[in-house]
């Protein structure tokens, strides 16, 4: 396997081989998910065959975190750079933007030449929009790079999804706003995820545009013009997707609602679960402090990192948006989920049991201690909130009493 | 008269006042100072205005 090693000028040599190197390729079967159902009916004959891909992700995703576990392995920052010339990682970044394009035309295809029951329908547009909200993520990690190469690519796979605002209002919107009260895409303490969606997707739509607006706005450009990213990337959404309903007809239309809508969701579930309850401190000149580690959860576990480009690394991503996938590194003591993001979407999606696990493990993380001022809660919340975890409250200020005594 | 080069401490983005940035819509000559008070780094969007630091030794004498 390939070894990076940098002499160092006190004459120390560091030498780092990344044992996931090869594992990175995954990422290319990944989002050819979705058709794992198509072929497995395609050879029993049987409808239900197309359930596999949410098999896979929903029940294989998260056992697969809890069997493989976690790996805290880091790349030394020396050889990052290195690291990061290394094209082999970036080439698997590019070959996945054609691959989503192959699910979603693989299964249009399938949905609207084959004789299938309204389930075995949904289930199809439902299994090829999770993939393609993946295709959200083959975005994100391209979108945030400096090449125009990498930013184009990005546009491109973001019209799967039919979300081509995404990059814009992500890179320039939510990593300014981040765990800040006013983040559309930063969920607060006491927010279901379905009270979430609704402020999340009309949120970001209208800060991605008004960004946007602001930029062709400074080069004497209207919004409606063709150089407006946004537009660049909805045209070939349009595209592909007029394209389908003329190849497959009126079918078509259910079918790509159904996926763009699921599609959509998968990032308002990674939104969700990313800064929940996190909030950066306003300072006295009323801005709020730099983003910190502890402003994001983040998850170790090696499964689901492989299929996202390290995203759960977040805590990371955060503090250098544009550090490649394969360089981002694992921190001890930062706010940890108990299970990779495909568990922790199921936990989400069943508000009283995320509150359960998650609002305490808030609540203990070192800089809030309790402390329920530091915490981004959801207006009109905060009295019912400050009732039910008094206890915990409490607990910490006689245990801080007790450590006091101790001292004294 | 010189044109001054300042960087993002983060991601080592460069603003280039004789270059500008034009994707950006801030034409060549554009003053770092002249760039609005809520400006973040384009590339990173963690570090804004007053985290720039103006890269020594590499002024360009402005033709």
């Amino acid at each position: 396997m390939k070894a990076f090693t940098l002499t160092e000028s006190n004459g120390n040599t560091i030498e780092y081989i990344d044992r996931k190197r090869y594992l990175w390729l995954s990422s290319l079967f990944y989002p050819l998910m979705p058709l794992t159902g198509v072929c497995l009916m395609a050879w029993t004959g049987l409808e239900v065959s197309l359930l596999l891909p949410l098999v896979l992700t929903y029940v294989g995703g998260p056992l697969s975190d809890w069997i493989f576990g976690e790996d805290k392995n880091n790349p030394p920052e020396a050889v990052v750079p290195q690291l990061d010339e290394d094209n082999y990682y970036r080439i698997l970044t590019y070959l996945t933007v054609p691959l989503h394009f192959v699910a979603l035309i693989g299964a249009a295809w399938w949905a609207g030449t084959q004789d299938l029951s309204w389930w075995g329908f949904i289930i199809l547009a439902v299994s090829v929009g999770v993939g393609s909200g993946l295709g959200i993520n083959t975005g994100h990690e391209l979108g945030h790079k400096k090449s125009s190469l990498e930013r184009n690519l990005a546009k491109i796979v973001l019209a799967v999804p039919a979300y081509g605002h995404f990059c814009i209002e992500h890179n320039r919107g939510h990593h300014r706003d981040v765990s800040t009260p006013a983040d559309p895409a930063s969920a607060r303490m006491g927010e279901t995820i379905y009270q979430f969606v609704l402020r999340e997707i009309p949120g970001a739509i209208k800060r991605g545009w008004e960004v946007e607006r602001q930029r062709l706005e400074r080069q004497g450009l209207g919004v409606w013009h063709w150089q407006n990213a946004i537009l660049q990337s909805h045209a070939i959404a349009l595209l592909i997707q007029l394209s389908l309903l003329f190849a497959f007809g009126w079918i078509m239309l259910p079918f790509l609602v159904i996926h763009n809508v699921i599609a959509w969701w998968q990032l308002t579930s990674v939104n969700y679960i990313e800064h929940y309850g996190l909030l950066r401190e306003k300072k006295e000149d009323g801005r709020f402090e730099r983003c910190q580690p502890w402003h994001s959860w983040n998850s170790n576990h090696i499964y689901s990192n492989l299929l996202l480009f390290h995203l759960e690394r977040h805590s990371d991503h955060h503090a250098n948006p544009t550090r490649r996938y394969q360089s981002l590194r694992n921190f001890e003591n930062l706010p940890q989920l108990p299970n990779g993001y495909f568990g922790m979407f199921l936990l989400a999606y069943i508000p009283w049991l995320w509150f359960k696990i998650m609002d305490p493990r808030l609540l203990a993380l070192p800089h809030i201690q309790g402390d329920m001022t530091k915490i981004n809660i959801q207006p009109g919340k905060q009295e019912k909130l400050m009732q039910r975890y008094a206890g915990i409250e409490q607990d910490q200020a006689s245990s801080e009493e007790a450590l006091e005594a101790k001292i004294q | 008269m010189t044109s001054e080069i300042y960087q993002c401490p983060g991601c080592c983005y460069q603003f280039n006042e004789l270059l500008g940035d034009e994707y950006e819509g801030y034409p060549p000559g554009t003053k770092f100072e002249s760039l609005p008070d809520d400006y973040v780094c384009p590339d990173c969007a963690v570090c804004n205005k007053q985290d720039f630091i103006p890269v020594e030794g590499q002024s360009v004498p402005h033709s």
